[in-house]
């Protein structure tokens, strides 16, 4: 099991269901009106909307669904605000963590762009996963 | 209708024989996929030499909409047609390049006026 720190700054968040892929969308918007109430610049905003995409997606095509929490979180005592994600699904988990985040490798022939990638466009990154149990990844970009 | 089909439909226009589709705002994955089979079925209709694909008004692309683009791309050289790839955003392009995402295969233009240019119109 692969276990870096997935713990969420934030204590309520909005849940949202990935079950097709207008959800992915509704999710990428979600995620850009909070970057926008923060003040995230246009660029870390794009990359984050990007990395959610991508995420969300992930979840859709390789675990069959689930599900993204998104709030804007500060850290205890800081003045700065930052728009963290979290996707969540009840999947059959990543096997190969190392290799899944290399580009190129993909299980279902697609460009093996999604999780490398992602993990390059927001400021932090955080995975965990069991197989059989799932996998749960969480983002921040701050502002 | 969902709330969000509208806006992410694209709409192709044939000028002359040069064919300019228009990706609008937030296009989800079946508007994607659609698009590349109504592009390539207007190509071989209009017999078009060229495409245009205006994207000014996308704020992500993300590695799927690339992968569509990319394919886009390959199946009308396949058929005879040039494409430009035309009014990218500065964000998205450095998203797509630090993604991983370089589209070398892809010609691209500034904006609509130059990728017209570039197609012989
Ligand atoms: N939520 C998930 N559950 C199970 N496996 C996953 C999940 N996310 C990613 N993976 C695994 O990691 C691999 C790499 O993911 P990545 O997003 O980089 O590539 P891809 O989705 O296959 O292709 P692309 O994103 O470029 O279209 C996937 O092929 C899949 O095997
Ligand atoms: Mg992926």
């Amino acid at each position: 099991m692969v276990s870096d720190s997935v713990r969420p700054l934030a204590r309520e968040a909005q849940v949202m269901p990935i079950v097709s892929d207008h959800d992915v969308v509704l999710v990428r918007r979600a995620a850009r009106e909070l970057a926008e109430e923060i003040g995230i610049g246009l660029v870390a905003r794009t990359k984050l909307v990007t990395a959610c995409s991508e995420l969300a997606r992930n979840v859709l095509e390789h675990a069959g669904g689930g599900r993204a929490s998104l709030a804007v979180v500060s850290p205890d005592g800081a003045r700065r605000h930052g728009v963290e994600v979290v996707f969540a699904d009840d999947g059959p988990g990543i096997g190969d963590v190392e290799r899944a985040f290399e580009r190129g490798y993909s299980t279902k022939r697609g460009l093996g762009l999604g999780l490398g990638g992602s993990r390059r466009l927001v400021d932090d990154f955080a995975l965990s996963t069991e197989p059989g149990e799932g996998t749960t990844i969480l983002i921040r970009t701050w502002a | 209708m969902r709330d969000d089909e509208a806006s992410s439909r694209t709409a192709i226009l044939a000028i002359g024989n040069t064919l300019i589709a228009t990706l609008q705002g937030s296009i989800d994955d079946r508007a994607a996929l659609a698009l590349k089979d109504d592009l390539s079925r207007r190509v071989v209709a209009t017999a078009a030499s060229g495409v245009l694909i205006e994207l000014s008004a996308i704020d992500i692309v993300d590695s799927f909409i690339g992968r569509v683009i990319a394919d886009i791309a390959a199946v009308s050289k396949l058929l005879g047609a040039r494409v430009v790839v035309a009014g990218m955003r500065p964000a998205v392009a450095i998203t797509l390049v630090e993604l991983g995402l370089e589209l070398p295969e892809v010609e691209t233009a500034v904006n609509t006026e130059q990728g017209l240019a570039l197609l012989g119109r």
